[in-house]
């Protein structure tokens, strides 16, 4: 009977399956070109942080230029993180780099008298040099040596700067030499910020980056390949280490004030806290996970103490949870569709 | 002849200070080598856990009133049962992915330790009472008893950490997690439940050292970060794992910052274990007895 | 022997914490030919494989290629002069795709050094390659992510990065382990080649039917010492090779 048909029929099973958008294929490979759609389709993504940053460049008030200027010093260094980490190198302190940097610019501009535009690429260069050079020996090391060490490294310098004072010691070194005014403050950061986002993330993208990611993938495998990791290692390290010197010098100059707070705490977690937010692998990623703590700590600037307290909640939440961050996410259901289908 | 006792008895007062302060050194660091060395669990909530240990301990004694045994004794197994718990609410997810591991509990100690400090854990009435206010003379030394006392808690602690590794089931067991996780597995141990005892003995070490070393001065919580430092440098040097070499390093390093506060500036007490940690990373990177080291152990 | 060997290994000892795994070590390879390197489970094929590629360094002895000594030197630099191998427990890049995992040996300074520097586009040359040990181009098997590929390409990718470093020594660490007789002999027409080339083969195996098809002389390992040696026919019938093998007198 019709009764008995249907009942003795097993219940439809589905699941979700998730493919490409049409869009997605359209545009991949020369095909971009066929239609303005697929060219916006593929332009939005690039488009929108150069453009975003623009206008709110403009649209904000002081206050919060002051904090996108802190936003994108901090972009800076997640990214600069996240280099380390696809390469293998887990850095739990990124105010080594940014307060070796900003030490090199406010010396040798409270001392030898150079002007920001002299200290600035040089406090990157060679606080990029200095930080190669003493974290170089661990490279040889499992990774955790390195994580070790640079997460005591600037606590170290802290307290070594607070006891010897030198380089101005607990008070540091003040009514250093200041950028022209504040647009071209904003305005070199937000371009090195997107020169580095958009740079790097094309280095990480080509062969030479495959290269890296592989050293962290299969180390034995890349060195059978009659490559010296540790050189590949060191340039990273470099490269990284450079971009953090840079945001310190930089920052120096803003405030026009050097001392014992670059070392802080803040300048090592907050990276790691964006890039595992934003999600880790992306560059991308790191710079969105800066541009939603950084306003987040302003806003919760009121509570004092306890905004690190979040910070560490943050961490271990989406470290545990969320493991992908949020940049993938988005990027996935950018790319793809999810449908429920029937299980064969 | 005057002069001649005087810097005799400098060098007396440095050799034993020097001493206690080894002891103090290696204490600290026994606890987070013993989760993170031996049993390859990492857990940088470990200053928390230290701090937490002691205002535990104080919270106990002071407005609650218990006597003092008891009160040290539930301070350290309520730690033990904190750092079990973070284990298993927290760690037990992100086994095995070292840097979650570590950005994790980072993340809960960074978090604990702010929040004592915004709660206001901080000022003299935050202390922990001495074992006994007497001292002894030992020649021309005068040392008090809380610090005789901490010594022999150190060396203890040390013998049994590798009394415990090296011959009892458990402790072995500690060990092979480490080492090789499947081949424990397979072997019938539960590794879960081997890295959570571990961690909660760390947590246990982390109460008991807080508990007898803070009475030499205050509850800081800025301890907790200069704790995680110093354990961080004794294990670098004496290298991760080795009990042996962490009672070296520590007494290379204790020595080293008591020679530089005697003969030197005080303040040049914090170069000593970066300047160790330099050397070690120079002349033998896996640190004085590290058995962690490159390539060659992997293949 | 011809007057100068390619590769020459005298004394060599490696101890590894009381496991004595090379134990004075001796023998040499002459241009051009296939070696066989056989021997019981842990018998330290794997380890000697090790010492010459430099992942390990020997205790005592000394290894030399070409007359020049390169014991203890570091893989990297070992490859430059045109040694590769394979690894017995292969372990490509998983979530790239085959040809990708091919990029890594093509960036090497010794593709460099022997191209003079002037070179393809690596994608284009990786397909090449793939091509040549059995990916089929028209399949795009190269394409596909080598978690998805069966172990018969993951050796042939493993064999295919070794072949991209264009090395003058090709040593194969068990290539045949985990294959099936087709596999086998679809892959050994592939080594032929090489051959043909003037390519010197060292190849460490337990299939050793296939082996001895192949190989020119063969040596046999046991507890680190070499206890035969010659071409297949005189080796097996070796009263301690048997031992080694069988465990009885036969």
């Amino acid at each position: 009977m019709w009764n008995a048909e249907l009942n003795s029929r097993s219940p439809e099973k589905k699941r979700k399956e998730r493919i490409d958008r049409g869009i997605k294929v359209r545009s991949s490979d020369v095909f971009a070109l066929s239609s303005w759609r697929e060219m916006l389709y593929l332009s939005t993504p690039r488009l929108l942080p150069i453009v975003g940053l623009l206008i709110l460049s403009i649209a904000l008030s002081h206050y919060w230029q002051r904090v996108l200027l802190s936003v994108s010093v901090f972009a800076l260094l997640a990214i600069s993180w996240d280099i380390l980490a696809q390469s293998g190198m887990i850095s739990l302190g990124q105010a080594l780099f940014f307060g070796t940097g900003a030490y090199f610019a406010g010396n040798m501009n409270h001392y030898f008298g150079w002007p920001p535009y002299v200290t600035i690429p040089l406090a990157t260069i060679f606080g990029g040099l200095l930080c190669t050079l003493f974290l170089v020996p661990v490279l040889r090391l499992r990774g955790i040596y390195f994580s070790m060490v640079t997460l005591v490294l600037p606590l170290m310098l802290v307290r070594i700067i607070e006891a010897t004072r030198i380089f101005g010691g607990t008070e540091g070194l003040s009514g250093l030499g200041p950028l022209p005014n504040r647009w071209v403050e904003l305005y070199l950061i937000i371009a090195v910020l997107l020169a580095a986002l958009f740079g790097f993330r094309r280095l990480m993208n080509s062969d030479y980056g495959l290269v890296l990611k592989g050293i962290n993938d299969n180390d034995r495998s890349v060195m059978n390949a009659g490559i010296n990791i540790y050189w590949f290692k060191t340039q990273a390290l470099f490269i990284a280490s450079a971009i953090g010197a840079f945001a310190g010098a930089f920052m120096t100059h803003v405030y026009m004030f050097v001392g014992m707070p670059v070392f802080a705490l803040d300048y090592s977690i907050l990276p790691i806290a964006a890039a595992v937010v934003g999600g880790m692998g992306t560059l991308a990623g790191s710079m969105l996970g800066a541009f939603i703590l950084v306003p987040l700590s302003e806003i919760l600037r009121g509570i004092g103490g306890l905004r690190i307290v979040f910070y560490g909640l943050f961490l271990v939440v989406f470290t545990v949870a969320v493991p992908e961050g949020i940049f993938h996410y988005i990027q996935r259901k950018y790319h793809q569709f999810e449908r429920w289908v029937e299980v064969e | 002849m005057d002069l001649r006792k005087d810097l005799l008895s400098m060098l007396a007062n440095t050799i034993i200070y020097g001493f206690v302060n080894s002891v103090i050194l290696l204490l600290v660091a026994l606890g987070f080598n013993l989760t993170f060395g031996i049993s390859g669990v990492a857990n940088f909530a470990y200053g928390a856990l230290y701090i937490m240990g002691a205002l535990l301990c104080w919270a106990f004694l002071n407005p609650i009133g218990l006597p003092y045994f008891i009160a040290v004794v539930l301070a350290v197994i309520l730690t033990a049962i904190a750092g079990a718990l973070m284990y298993r609410f927290v760690l037990l997810r992100i086994r095995g992915l070292v840097l979650s591991e570590v950005i994790a509990t980072f993340g809960i100690g960074l978090a604990l330790l702010e929040l004592f400090k915004y709660v206001g854990f901080i000022g003299f009435e935050y202390s922990l009472p001495v074992i006994s206010d007497a001292s002894l003379e030992f020649g021309m030394v005068v040392i008090d008893l809380q610090r005789i006392f901490i010594v022999i808690i150190g060396v203890t602690m040390a013998a049994f950490i590798w009394f415990f590794t090296h011959h009892t089931r458990t402790g072995l067991r500690f060990r092979g997690i480490a080492q090789e996780e499947r081949t424990a597995l397979s072997l019938g141990i539960n590794t879960d439940r081997v890295a959570m005892l571990s961690v909660s003995f760390g947590g246990a070490y982390a109460a008991i050292a807080a508990i007898f070393i803070l009475p030499l001065g205050t509850i800081n919580v800025e301890q907790g970060y200069s704790v995680l430092i110093n354990a961080l440098a004794v294990c670098i040097v004496g290298g991760l794992g080795s009990t042996g070499g962490l009672v070296l390093a520590s007494f290379l390093i204790g020595y080293g910052q008591t020679f530089t506060v005697t003969y030197l500036e005080s303040h040049w007490v914090m170069l000593v274990p970066l300047i160790a940690i330099l050397v070690i990373l120079i002349i033998r990177p896996s640190g004085l007895f590290g058995k962690h080291k490159e390539l060659e152990e992997r293949i | 022997m011809s007057p100068s060997p390619l590769l020459k290994v005298s004394g060599l000892y490696k101890n590894f914490g009381g496991v004595q795994a090379i134990d004075d070590l001796n023998f040499e390879i002459a241009e051009g030919e296939l070696l066989g390197m056989i021997g019981p489970n842990g018998s330290g094929k794997t380890t000697a494989v090790n010492l010459i590629t430099g992942f390990v360094k020997p205790t005592e002895g000394e290894i030399s290629y070409r007359g020049k000594a390169i014991t203890g030197w570091p893989p990297y630099k070992i490859v430059r002069l045109g040694i590769a191998r394979t690894f017995q427990m292969v372990k490509p890049f998983y979530q790239l795709p085959a040809y990708k995992n091919m990029i890594i040996p093509l960036y090497s300074p010794r593709v460099k050094q022997i191209t003079g520097g002037k070179f393809g586009d690596r994608d284009a040359v990786a397909l090449d390659l793939l091509e040549e040990v059995g990916f089929e181009r028209d399949a795009f098997v190269a394409y596909k992510a080598a978690s998805v590929l069966p172990q018969g390409y993951l050796k042939r990718l493993e064999l295919a990065k070794a072949i991209a470093l264009q090395p003058d020594l090709v040593i194969l660490d068990e290539l045949f382990s985990g294959l099936s007789l087709a596999e086998v002999a679809s892959i050994v027409p592939i080594i032929e080649k090489l051959r043909q080339q003037g390519k010197t083969i060292i190849m460490i195996e337990h299939r050793l039917k296939e082996l001895f098809r192949i190989a020119d002389r063969v040596i046999v390992l046991n507890y680190g010492k070499k206890i035969a040696e010659g071409n297949s026919n005189d080796v097996m019938d070796n009263a301690a090779v048997k031992k080694a093998y069988l465990g009885a007198e036969a």
